[in-house]
Parts: C-alpha cells; sequence; structure tokens
C-alpha cells in the first residue's frame, strides 16, 4: 500500500524492488508500476536511480511517467477517493458523484487536499458495473453508490486518523 | 509431469467434479460455489467463503466444500451462492446470511426463500439454469467461469484442461492447427474482427528466428469486463491456448498485456502461470516433445491507447504507447521488430474449444460472416446487468429484453451503445438486427470488444457524444494531429452547443471535422473516435438542433439549458424537496407550494427525484 515518503530518500526499498528485475529496458514501466504502488508517486530520486540501473536518459523515463494515467509525479493523499467514470457508472450518474466530492473536499480532480489526507481522481472502468455507480477509497469499492453515500464516507474518513 | 500423469488427474478429478456439471450426481456431497469475480468480491465474497468454512468446521459438516469460482454473469444479483448438485441459485447474499444457509439448506434441506432470486417476471426461481437470464445464452468462452477455481490448475485440467494442447502436441502439424482455426471462421473479439486463422497464417509464413505470441488484456473500453472475468474465472484456457498459438505460428515465448487496474485477474493469472510452470506444462521441451513455450504478464498503466495492438507492443518494449505507422504489421515485425501473433483473451478462450470438438461444430454457430458466440458486458439502464454470451445473429431485442430484463423504473428505451468510444449508439427501430459485425457497421456502431450499455429515455445524445469525445481527447496519445487537435476542436463545438451557444454553422463544421478525423488519423483510436458523435447525428439530429435553435436539452440533462420548476398545482408543500436541496434552493411555508430560486439552484435534480408529487420538473 502507499507508504507516504515526501522524499524519495528511502533507497533500500527501491534497491529491493530494482534488483527484482532485470536490467532490460523494456522493464521501465513494469519497475514504475511497483514504484508508484510502494511510495503513491514517484519521486525525483527514484526517477534518477531507475534510470541509472536500466540506462535511460531522465527525458525519457518522465515522458514514459507523464504518458500513462497510472503514474503520478505528485504524492497522492492519505485517503484517494477515485470516482469511476466509465460508461456504465456514467449513465448512472457518477459525474453527480464527482460533484459532490468536489464540493466537500473543495478540490478539484487530480489534486490533493493542502493536509495531504485526501485526494480525487476521475477514474476510467474498473470492471464493477454491476454495482454502478461506484468510487473507490484506496482499495475499498463503494458501490451502487449515491451523492448522500460520498458525503457519508468522506466525513467518516475525515474523522479518522 | 509427464502427460500420463496429467490425464490419471483429469480422470480423477473429473470422477470427484462431476456434481459440478451433472446435476443428477448420486452423491452425499455438496459444492458451495461462491463468485469471487470483482463485483461479487467487491461486495464482501471473500468473507461469505471465510464464514461458509467457519460454520461448517464449528459443525463437523465434512461432505460439504466451498469453492471460490469466476463470474456466474448475473453481477446486478451479486454476491451469487450456487449449491451443486442441486443448482440452488441464492443472490445479493450476505456474510451474515451463511449461518442460515448452512442449518437450513445443509443441514435441514430446505431452500432459504428469502435468498431465491426473483426473476423479472416476479417468479421466484430455485434453479441457476431456470433464470431467463440464462435460457438464451450459449457458453463457449465462458464455458468454465463459475464452475471451476480458477486458482487451481487440476480442476481446470478435470474439465478437458490441456487436453486440446494435448491433441495439437500429439497429432496435428502446424498447418492442421491455422486450417482448422481458419476452418472455424473464428474472428478478432477485440473489435475489429479480422479472421483469426489468417493472423495465424500470416505469422507461421513470417521469416524470423524468433517469434513471440502476445494476449491483448489491455480491456480499455469503459463498460467493458469479458476479458477480465475471463482472466479472473478460467486463466489457464488463455495460457492453453497461447500455447496453442505457438506451436502453430513456431513461437516459445508469449507475453499477456494487463491492465494494472484488474489486480485480482492479474494476481490469478501469475498463479496460474505458476501452477502451469510446476505440472510442467509450460517450460522446455514439453511432454518430451519439441515444442518449448514460456509465458511472462506485463502490466499496463492505464493508457486507453495501449489496447490498439503497435502501442501495446510499445508499451511491453517499456515506452510510450504511441502506434507505429503499418505496414509493417505486427505478423512481420512486431515485438522488437520479431514476428508477433496478438490476439485478444476472448479470441484465446475460443481456441481449445475449436481444437476439441472441430471447426465444424464451432462454424455451424452463428451467422455467414461471423460465426461462434461473443461475450457482451450488459450494463447501464437495463436490469439484469452482467455478462452474457450469446450466438452470433441474436438481436438486441433479446439481448436487452429476453436476457437483460428490459428498462427499470418503468423508463423506455432509447440507445444501446456497442464499441465504447469508438462504437455508435443504435436507436429502438435497429433493435431488430441481428448482432454480427457487419450488421452493426453498417448502422453505424461496431462490434468493439463487447461493451454494451443500455440507456433509457432520460439521456441526452448531445450529452453522451461530449462524454465519449472526453474521454479520446484524454486519451488521444498525441503523435498524429488530426486527433491530437481534431477530437479536441470537435470537444470544444459539443461543449459550445450543450451550453446553449452553438449555432448551425457548428454542427455543420462539427460534422465535416468527425468525417476528416476519421479519415486521416494514424490509427484505430483516432479513425473510430468521431463514431460516437457521427451515430448520434445520425439518429438524434434532431436533439443537437433542439440546443441550437430552441436552447433546449429534451432529456433535461444538460445543466446550461434546464430550468427546473415546481408546478403550484401540484405541489402540496410537503417539503421534502427543500430538505434534499444541496444549496437551499427551494422556498416556500409549509402545505403551501413551493418554488425554486434558479439563480442559486445548481440543477442537481435532487428534488425532481424525491417529490412524492412528480409536482417538480
Amino acid at each position: 500500500m502507499n507508504k507516504s515518503c515526501n522524499c524519495g530518500e528511502k533507497t533500500s526499498e527501491l534497491d529491493g524492488i530494482l534488483s527484482k528485475y532485470e536490467k532490460d529496458k523494456s522493464n521501465l514501466i513494469q519497475i514504475l508500476n511497483e514504484v508508484q504502488e510502494y511510495y503513491g508517486y514517484v519521486p525525483t530520486k527514484a526517477q534518477e536511480e531507475i534510470s541509472k540501473y536500466l540506462n535511460i536518459e531522465m527525458a525519457e523515463i518522465y515522458g514514459v511517467i507523464t504518458f500513462y494515467s497510472r503514474f503520478t509525479l505528485k504524492p497522492k493523499g492519505k485517503y484517494n477517493i477515485a470516482v469511476c467514470l466509465g460508461t456504465a457508472c456514467f449513465v448512472k450518474g457518477s459525474e453527480k458523484l464527482l460533484d459532490t466530492a468536489k464540493e466537500a473536499l473543495k478540490i478539484k480532480e487530480g489534486e490533493t487536499t493542502p493536509d495531504g489526507k485526501f485526494s480525487l481522481e476521475a477514474t476510467r472502468c474498473i470492471g464493477a458495473c454491476g454495482l454502478a455507480p461506484v468510487f473507490t477509497v484506496n482499495n475499498e469499492v463503494y458501490g451502487k453508490a449515491t451523492p448522500e453515500l460520498m458525503k457519508k464516507v468522506i466525513e467518516e474518513y475525515k474523522n479518522k486518523e | 509431469m509427464t502427460l500420463e500423469k496429467i490425464k490419471e488427474i483429469r480422470k480423477e478429478k473429473r470422477k470427484e467434479l462431476d456434481l459440478r456439471i451433472n446435476l443428477n450426481a448420486d452423491t452425499k456431497e455438496k459444492h458451495i460455489l461462491v463468485c469471487r469475480g470483482t463485483g461479487c468480491t467487491s461486495s464482501k465474497s471473500p468473507k461469505i467463503i471465510e464464514n461458509f468454512r467457519k460454520i461448517l468446521k464449528e459443525k463437523k459438516i465434512d461432505n460439504v466444500r466451498v469453492i471460490q469460482t469466476g463470474c456466474f454473469g448475473l453481477c446486478a444479483k451479486g454476491p451469487i451462492v450456487i449449491i451443486r448438485p442441486e443448482d440452488t441459485f441464492y443472490a445479493m447474499v450476505t456474510p451474515e446470511d451463511c449461518e442460515e444457509i448452512i442449518n437450513t439448506h445443509i443441514i435441514e434441506g430446505k431452500k432459504v426463500e428469502r435468498l431465491l432470486c426473483k426473476d423479472v417476471d416476479d417468479k421466484l426461481v430455485e434453479r441457476l439454469d431456470e433464470l431467463n437470464f440464462y435460457k438464451k445464452q450459449k457458453r463457449i468462452a465462458l464455458k468454465n467461469c463459475g464452475i471451476i477455481d480458477p486458482e487451481n490448475i487440476e480442476e481446470y485440467i478435470a474439465f478437458d484442461g490441456y487436453k486440446a494442447l494435448e491433441k495439437v502436441l500429439t497429432s496435428m502439424s502446424q498447418d492442421d492447427v491455422i486450417k482448422e482455426v481458419t476452418d472455424s471462421g473464428l474472428r478478432g473479439r477485440g473489435g475489429a474482427g479480422f479472421p483469426t486463422g489468417k493472423k495465424w497464417m500470416f505469422t507461421k509464413m513470417a521469416e524470423g528466428d524468433q517469434k513471440y505470441v502476445v494476449c491483448n488484456a489491455d480491456e480499455g473500453d469503459p463498460g467493458a469486463f469479458m476479458d477480465r472475468s475471463i482472466l479472473e474465472g478460467d486463466p489457464h484456457c488463455v495460457i492453453e491456448a497461447m500455447m496453442i498459438a505457438g506451436y502453430a505460428i513456431g513461437a516459445n515465448k508469449g507475453y499477456i498485456y494487463v491492465r494494472a487496474e484488474y489486480p485480482i485477474a492479474v494476481q490469478r493469472f501469475q498463479k496460474a502461470i505458476d501452477q502451469a510452470r510446476e505440472y510442467e506444462i509450460l517450460g522446455n521441451n514439453i511432454w518430451g516433445t519439441d515444442f518449448s513455450f514460456d509465458l511472462e504478464i506485463r502490466l499496463g498503466a492505464g493508457a486507453f491507447v495501449c489496447g490498439e495492438e503497435t502501442a501495446l507492443l510499445e508499451s511491453i518494449e517499456g515506452r510510450r504507447g504511441q502506434p507505429r505507422l503499418k505496414p509493417p504489421f505486427p505478423a512481420n515485425a512486431g515485438l522488437w521488430q520479431k514476428p508477433t501473433l496478438i490476439n485478444n483473451v476472448e479470441t484465446y478462450a475460443n481456441i481449445t474449444k475449436i481444437i476439441l470438438n472441430g471447426a465444424e461444430w464451432y462454424s455451424s454457430i452463428g451467422t455467414e460472416t461471423s460465426k461462434g458466440t461473443k461475450v457482451f458486458a450488459l450494463g447501464g439502464n437495463v436490469v439484469n446487468i452482467g455478462l452474457v454470451e450469446v450466438p452470433m445473429g441474436t438481436t438486441l431485442r433479446e439481448i436487452v429484453f429476453d436476457i437483460g430484463g428490459g428498462i427499470p423504473n418503468g423508463h423506455n428505451f432509447k440507445v444501446a451503445q456497442t464499441g465504447g468510444p469508438s462504437g455508435g449508439c443504435i436507436p429502438a427501430e435497429h433493435l431488430d438486427t441481428p448482432i454480427d459485425y457487419e450488421s452493426l457497421s453498417a448502422i453505424g456502431s461496431m462490434m468493439g470488444s463487447g461493451g454494451l450499455i443500455v440507456m433509457d429515455d432520460t439521456k441526452c445524445m448531445v450529452n453522451l457524444a461530449k462524454f465519449y469525445l472526453g474521454f479520446t481527447v484524454d486519451e488521444s496519445c498525441g503523435k498524429c494531429t488530426p486527433c491530437r487537435i481534431g477530437t479536441k476542436r470537435m470537444l470544444e463545438i459539443i461543449e459550445k452547443i450543450t451550453r446553449g451557444a452553438g449555432t448551425e454553422e457548428d454542427l455543420e463544421n462539427l460534422e465535416k471535422l468527425a468525417i476528416n478525423v476519421k479519415n486521416a488519423s494514424v490509427c484505430g483510436l483516432g479513425q473510430t473516435a468521431p463514431n460516437p458523435v457521427l451515430s448520434t447525428l445520425k439518429y438524434f439530429r434532431d436533439e443537437y438542433e433542439a440546443h441550437i435553435k430552441d436552447k433546449r436539452c429534451p432529456a433535461g440533462e444538460c445543466k446550461a439549458l434546464t430550468k427546473i420548476t415546481i408546478d403550484p398545482e401540484k405541489c402540496k408543500g410537503c417539503g421534502l424537496c427543500k430538505k434534499q436541496c444541496p444549496v437551499n434552493a427551494i422556498v416556500g411555508e409549509p402545505r403551501k407550494a413551493h418554488k425554486i430560486n434558479s439563480a442559486i439552484c445548481i440543477k442537481c435534480r435532487a428534488c425532481v427525484n424525491n417529490c412524492p408529487f412528480k409536482a417538480i420538473s
């Protein structure tokens, strides 16, 4: 799960990730996926290490990170709220869920609250269309959601550590 | 492990698992099957499994086993529990219901009536096969989903698993395999419908010291989840088919490119690979033959364009997923410029059945040009949301109404959308079109990967086109100008129309631009991106015109064009709307007609949806 680390200095974990992969350029996306999963974003320090390890230019790594929506350059919040905007959810009114979350958190999609507690994103289909509309908080899925449920869930997490 | 040993496992296991498919099995054993697909897992099915096992242990019941399976298909009724051999179907089960199911069903031998499923005609259904949802379906690609434990290779082997590979390796030449696939008439299930056998032949004929087999599991069409369900419910059938493909074209290495957003599928597929290696099904000189094969997972990272085959190859190689110019096609210059065969998950899922049952059997199903079955992810405004597999040639009406149970909440059918952001909308007048590749493109849509979203009469078609264009603008890779800039300009025009600022000239420009983007883009993404606009313009031009000429959104979805008012005749002054309003825009004394202050109203329609007297519109 996301280990919030603002410095990216914990290189021992990074070494652990890198050592699982051969020094083959085609492993770049696999490594970035693990780094993103571990830190909650791709720290600059990690990019430098990957660049040395795979012998790929920093610019190219930056190009790859910014191309794929799963990778981010800024840390996500402790609780990342993702509202599914896949078609099945859209048809069932997921835009209203997103609006409600924006209103409640006072941030836009792609942003993190100043205290680092919440981030909000609009995501593409997570494949739980039978439960549409859905949103997730970290890995917890909330199905058949309503704006009221969104408000309630955000309140619950606000009161959590 | 030798082939003999595998055959032995098949024989033994098949006996043990007979009650899974033989509903008249004479046995004291029972299997409780619990869906562990993504949908049911999200609604706590792991906890249900845990509870069942705990209770069985406490009560010392040892003739009942609890099995996790893949998706049963009827996701709307999840979490689903099925008890075999009697085939009792329990819907929307919660972890708290486990005790009652064990006490009533297992111990007392009675049904738990309150958990039985109600069909659309309100009839209480006891058995799975009695549900209307399943009556018109034919499961080929999904054959094992919901029957076997996907994390147990021996269960796969029991139901003819790796038997097609055995047949291929022991009695068929490369050309025999390709001929069988060609004769079956199977076409690519990823969207474009290219004949699979031809692709295999091209890749076999291509010269190269190293060839690759790739499985495209980058299921990006929002609302489609059939590939995910196959990987989650029956991962070995994809491995087996990729091996057969490897044998046919002369490749010893395969890659499967899966969305990282599908964690359960990724984890199960990895487990399946590990087990196949452990049983020496994947590896060198398989079963003493000259054939060697191994397989690796590559994760995607959230880019829709990577579903395009050459972009996918770029991504496997570790770069930005931007499509390559074709030709050369991947069959000649694919992964690391080597001959590469790329097929979609569902395409592979048909292969083992074609090899075992023969091309003639497969081609007897379907229409003249489209053979076999197609899996659709049925979603949106339809009662039975879920996964359905039907023979090609089934009509849309049968899928939406007979299988899907029609439109809920008393609304009417407006359109069915197939093909996702690359497809189009099919209006009611075409409901009786038999579905196949040709008929769908003839009416301005496409098969696509199989997302089928039903929409009722409350949906605005201009807003829908805006939604899809927003998607393609986000997902355009930026390589070619028509797609990168063209789709953006189209979106701007549509936004202008939904704001009520559109002109008739805008509509003309939109249409012209759409055709240009379609004709001039490099890859499938750009070439099909205008489809949602073109098809809604074709069938619902009047809605666009209403937005432009009358500054009105007929469906009431485009917020800038709607004004919500309370009918003073119908309003009883109950105050419910006032309580619902999130911005306090409603004023009024109790038991007197209320009013909405349009300056404050954000048109969220909470009041409209909650008024007991239908006084607000």
